[in-house]
């Protein structure tokens, strides 16, 4: 009888639904949207409208740096005063510094690539209707326009943004008279930061909830896609650290406004002393880096968790070693939060410290390699079709590796002693998550292009924006490898100073590097219009445009509101029954029940036709939980 | 610049063509070579494998020459001990990494141009292999274990306490530049200091009632002993900053209210890298590569190495703080005023009358502050 009256309840909570999804005006459609793709596009989009500025800055510092002596006057419409006689101010380019990090990492990495994908492929992957939490997503993304308010405004105040690098070390973040950016630009980019972190708190909530009570009927944990398994690890990295960089972020701001200590210490500036006692400027590295250190995996396992994805259905191929796979994940999830140090060997840390750290952070690239492996394993003997989407995950397997390697070097406290805070490190970084995760999402744009828009982006234009951007990737950041072994410090806005014509071996190859990024940054000119056109011209997409397996392509080729017009498939398999022998097809989807492929199961999976009843008979319950 | 010039417009003429060459096929692909309609793959599938494979053979190409180029500017001449240990466990590093560079990027980059799309060719099916899996997970691991304890070896002795005959030199940061201060050719010993007694004279707040003050002397320059271990103990008095020593492969960060030490054997006198590097104009600098504001990029000091009895000479051609600013005096506690005094006497016989005067009048001095 319960089930009965359960049953009625779901009839009449679909009509109301669909009812409703009908009444939806504008502002609700596309706005203040509950709906976790229209949330996820959202995200994207702010994503790569941060993306251009966060690389125009990036282009103007380079110009800096690669053509010194260059008469910028001609920027003087746009940037006004921070350009003086024809040079860039100095504090200026400590700012565009500062920002771009700043943006890159949380804004584009961090909430567009994470914000975009977890919110659209969770709900759709695993097959529920939406997230666990529509109004939290959604108060989640306003959350995040917010701060990106706050931190954009902050580039237009009369004092500059924030300047003490992205990673805002006290005590120059803290004095406003240390330099002109520590003042409001500081304050504005504190409290951007803290509704960020909200934002990202109630995202990665959701996303975990979501992936833990909503699972379709037989989606077990063994039969996810890698994507959520990354999903999933990442918003447990971000509920467990970004809470420590809030606290990091609301001891500074104690700090600057109400006269507290915490971070500062006998300090002599301006002319006076400060009566501040008892502070460490440790303490803040400590805390931020216990964040930092997760935000740089937070930011690469989803790019990890799509390729995963789009490197199986392209090469029409399992996914090699699915279950080392996870535990690679979950290995650096578990490491991320035990590595942070390795950022503070020369800080004036303790040595024994640095020890330890040490050798936990050479651990990390275990998991790391075993990742690398079974990419190109995956590769191996496959049937590889080259979508715009599976080139960049070649590509993002190939930065990953490139510069994760030198992580083994600067990882070495001995070696870091030299090659800290200097282009080698820029160069490690740069590759090994900044490329890295920008190729992911990429690749994810071009993947999940048909599910979001019901339209496929031009391939043509995917390619030749792919190899620009790749060659181009590679000419910016290997030579600057040799720039950091030369001993240039980064975050100098000229290397006069070095002496002994160490500045004059390198200005030819600075000069390279600025005008490979100049390129590569105009050649997302091609993604971009290639995006925008599409979304309205694109040739119209089929239900399931890359014959993959996961729940995603069985929805209607523009999902509504709920995702599955009828009931939400079931699932029986992994993602990844690529090219099984005996089957008809090179593709079984997940929602494809053992007792339909006699002819292609393994003997152990015959076993599991019999538990098929089982998981059919959790319909009622899955039906239920939708109805509170 | 020609030969960058030269290499860059060779990528991207390679990137050009290809692109060319891809149009051409695609065009042809439209003009009727026969399509799988329901084939997501198109023509330039072999165009795109190809691509990579010419990556892989430009690309190391090109990270070869670059290194070959720049290799006699990376890591400048070491001119510390423990530097020329890093330095070789670094290149013995780059020789592991480069080698796991190139053949992972090498399977990489070969296996799409082999296994590239075919009509009627089946994947194969081949979705674990505990065994290879296991060999490599041990094999990352064993490396990394070498690595590390040899790493580990190396940084323990570079951290461990300075020998006790260690020179003594204090490095202070600020807003921009270095305060070079050295113990005195007396009592080998630096004074206190304290924050709160900084101002335009004594720009390092060193505190008079410490007996250890009053030999120390300040320069604008570092200069250092060959072959002795030197124990730099750094501050900073206004915001972080960090000192590097790019040659002697020296880097802490300065820290406002936590002194930082570091501790090494510069190994080659100015004149040796003089003449090893045929500059005659070569120094030694000393940078700051903690971002600290503005001035950052020029906060800059030369530093000279010395033979040993070169250093000495210079060390007692240096004038203490207190022979300098005789003024001080009057803030010598009483009891260790005769001690202060030899300083000022000694050294200064013309400055001897003032130095009485404000010791007799210490309101005179109080107003100096």
């Amino acid at each position: 009888m319960a089930t009965e009256t359960l049953h009625a309840i779901d009839t009449h909570a679909h009509s109301h639904d669909e009812h409703e999804h009908h009444e939806l005006g504008f502002v609700q459609k596309y706005i203040f949207s509950e709906d976790h793709k229209t949330i996820a596009k959202q995200y994207l989009i702010s994503g790569i409208i941060w993306a251009f500025f966060g690389g125009a800055m990036s282009i103007i510092f380079r110009l800096q740096l690669g053509f010194p002596n260059m008469d910028l006057t001609w920027l003087k419409p746009v940037l006004g005063q921070w350009i003086v006689e024809g040079k860039l101010e100095k504090e200026f380019y400590l700012a565009l510094v500062t920002m771009h990090g700043t943006i890159m990492v949380f804004f584009v990495l961090t909430a567009g690539l994470s914000g975009t994908f977890s919110n659209f492929l969770i709900p759709l992957q695993i097959g529920a209707r939406d997230m666990a939490s529509g109004f939290i997503n959604m108060l989640s993304y306003w959350f995040f326009f917010v701060a990106s308010v706050i931190m954009f405004a902050s580039l237009f105040i009369e004092t500059g943004p924030a300047s003490g690098g992205w990673v805002i070390y006290p005590p120059l973040s803290a004095l406003p008279q240390a330099m002109p950016g520590s003042g409001l630009g500081m304050t504005l980019w504190l409290s951007s930061m803290a509704l960020f972190i909200v934002s990202q708190l109630m995202g990665g909530i959701n996303y975990i909830c979501t992936i833990i009570n909503l699972r379709t009927r037989g989606m077990s944990f063994t039969k996810l896609p890698l994507t959520i398994w990354a999903f999933f690890f990442t918003a447990i990295l971000g509920l467990l650290s970004f809470p420590v960089l809030l606290s990091a972020a609301l001891l500074l701001i104690f700090d600057r406004s109400f006269g507290t200590s915490f971070y500062l210490s006998e300090i002599y500036i301006g002319g006076e002393a400060l009566p501040n006692v008892g502070g460490s400027a440790i303490l803040y590295q400590h805390l931020f880096w216990f964040l930092g250190h997760p935000e740089v995996y937070i930011v690469l396992l989803p790019a990890l968790g799509i390729t995963s994805e789009i490197i199986a259905t392209n090469s029409r191929k399992p996914i090699f070693g699915y279950r080392a796979m996870i535990g690679s994940l979950m290995g650096i999830t578990l490491l991320a939060f035990i590595v942070w140090a390795h950022h503070m060997f020369v800080t004036g840390m303790n040595p024994f410290l640095g020890s330890v750290f040490m050798f936990l952070t050479l651990i990390i690239a275990v998991p790391s390699a075993v990742k690398a492996f079974n990419y190109i394993t995956t590769l191996w003997r496959g049937n590889i079709i080259f979508t715009p989407a599976m080139l960049f995950s070649i590509g993002l397997v190939s930065l990953f590796i490139s510069g994760g390697l030198t992580g083994i070097i600067l990882g070495n406290s001995a070696l870091d002693i030299n090659l800290h805070d200097t282009y080698f490190v820029v160069a490690h970084f740069h590759l090994v998550m900044g490329a890295a995760s920008f190729f992911g999402l990429m690749a994810g744009v071009y993947h999940w292009f048909p599910k979001m828009f019901g339209r496929i982006m031009n391939k043509t234009a995917g390619y030749v924006h792919f190899w620009f951007t790749f060659v181009g990737v590679y000419c910016v950041f290997f030579p600057m490898h040799y720039i950091g072994l030369a001993g240039f410090p980064r975050r100098y806005y000229s290397f006069t100073a070095l002496g002994n014509g160490r500045m004059e071996a390198f200005v030819d190859m600075n000069m390279f590097i600025s005008i490979a990024a100049i390129i590569t940054f105009t050649a997302q000119a091609i993604f971009t219009v290639n995006f925008i056109y599409s979304i309205f011209k694109g040739k119209r997409a089929p239900q399931n445009p890359w014959s993959s397996n996961t729940l995603e392509w069985t929805t209607p080729v523009v999902p509504g509101h709920g995702n599955w017009e009828g009931e939400i498939p079931a699932v029986y398999r992994w993602p990844y029954d690529y090219s099984k022998p005996g089957s008809t097809t090179d593709f079984i989807p997940q929602n494809v029940p053992y007792s339909a492929t006699l002819e292609s199961n393994f003997p152990e999976e015959n076993e599991e036709i019999a538990k098929e009843k089982e998981i059919e008979g959790l319909l009622d319950i899955q039906n239920s939980s939708y109805n509170h | 610049m020609t030969y960058l010039i030269g290499l860059l417009s060779v990528v991207f003429l390679a990137l050009a063509i290809m692109i060319v060459n891809k149009s051409m096929a695609l065009s042809k692909g439209i003009k009727g070579v026969e399509q799988d309609p329901d084939s997501s793959v198109d023509s330039a599938n072999n165009m795109n494998a190809i691509g990579f494979l010419v990556f892989l053979v430009l690309g190391s190409i090109g990270a070869t020459w670059s290194f070959l180029h720049s290799r006699p500017d990376l890591l400048p001449v070491a001119a510390s001990d423990h530097g020329l240990i890093t330095d070789r466990m670094f290149w013995i590093s780059m020789g592991v990494i480069t080698f796991a560079f190139f053949v992972t990027n090498a399977l990489l980059f070969t296996f799409p141009f082999l296994y590239r799309y075919r009509k009627g060719r089946v994947a194969a099916f081949y979705p674990v292999n505990h065994k290879l899996e296991l060999i490599w997970t041990v094999i990352p691991a064993v490396v990394m274990a070498v690595l590390v304890f040899s790493g580990w070896r190396t940084w323990r002795d570079i951290t461990s306490q300075a020998p006790d005959n260690a020179v003594v030199i204090e490095l202070t940061g600020h807003q921009f530049g270095w305060y070079v201060r050295y113990s005195g050719n007396d009592d080998q010993k630096l004074g206190n200091h304290n924050y709160k007694l900084i101002n335009e004279t004594n720009s390092l707040g060193m505190d008079f009632t410490d007996e250890h003050c009053f030999d120390d002397f300040t320069a604008n320059e570092m200069h250092l002993p060959k072959g002795v271990p030197v124990l730099l103990k750094i501050n900073a008095q206004d915001v972080l900053h960090s000192v590097y020593l790019p040659y002697q492969r020296v880097k802490m960060d300065a820290v406002p209210g936590m002194p930082t030490k570091f501790w090494f054997v510069p190994n080659k006198t100015t004149d040796e890298m003089r003449y090893i590097t045929g500059n005659p104009e070569f120094n030694f600098k000393l940078n700051c590569t903690e971002v600290c504001g503005r001035g950052h990029f020029g906060m800059a000091i030369t530093v000279f190495v010395d033979e040993p009895e070169e250093y000495a000479a210079w060390c007692k051609e240096q004038k203490p703080f207190l022979t300098q600013n005789p003024d001080y005096l009057a803030k010598v506690p009483e009891k260790l005023k005769s001690k202060a005094r030899k300083y000022i006497e000694v050294a200064a016989p013309a400055a001897s009358d003032s130095t009485q005067a404000s010791g007799a009048t210490p309101a005179a001095a109080t107003s100096l502050r």
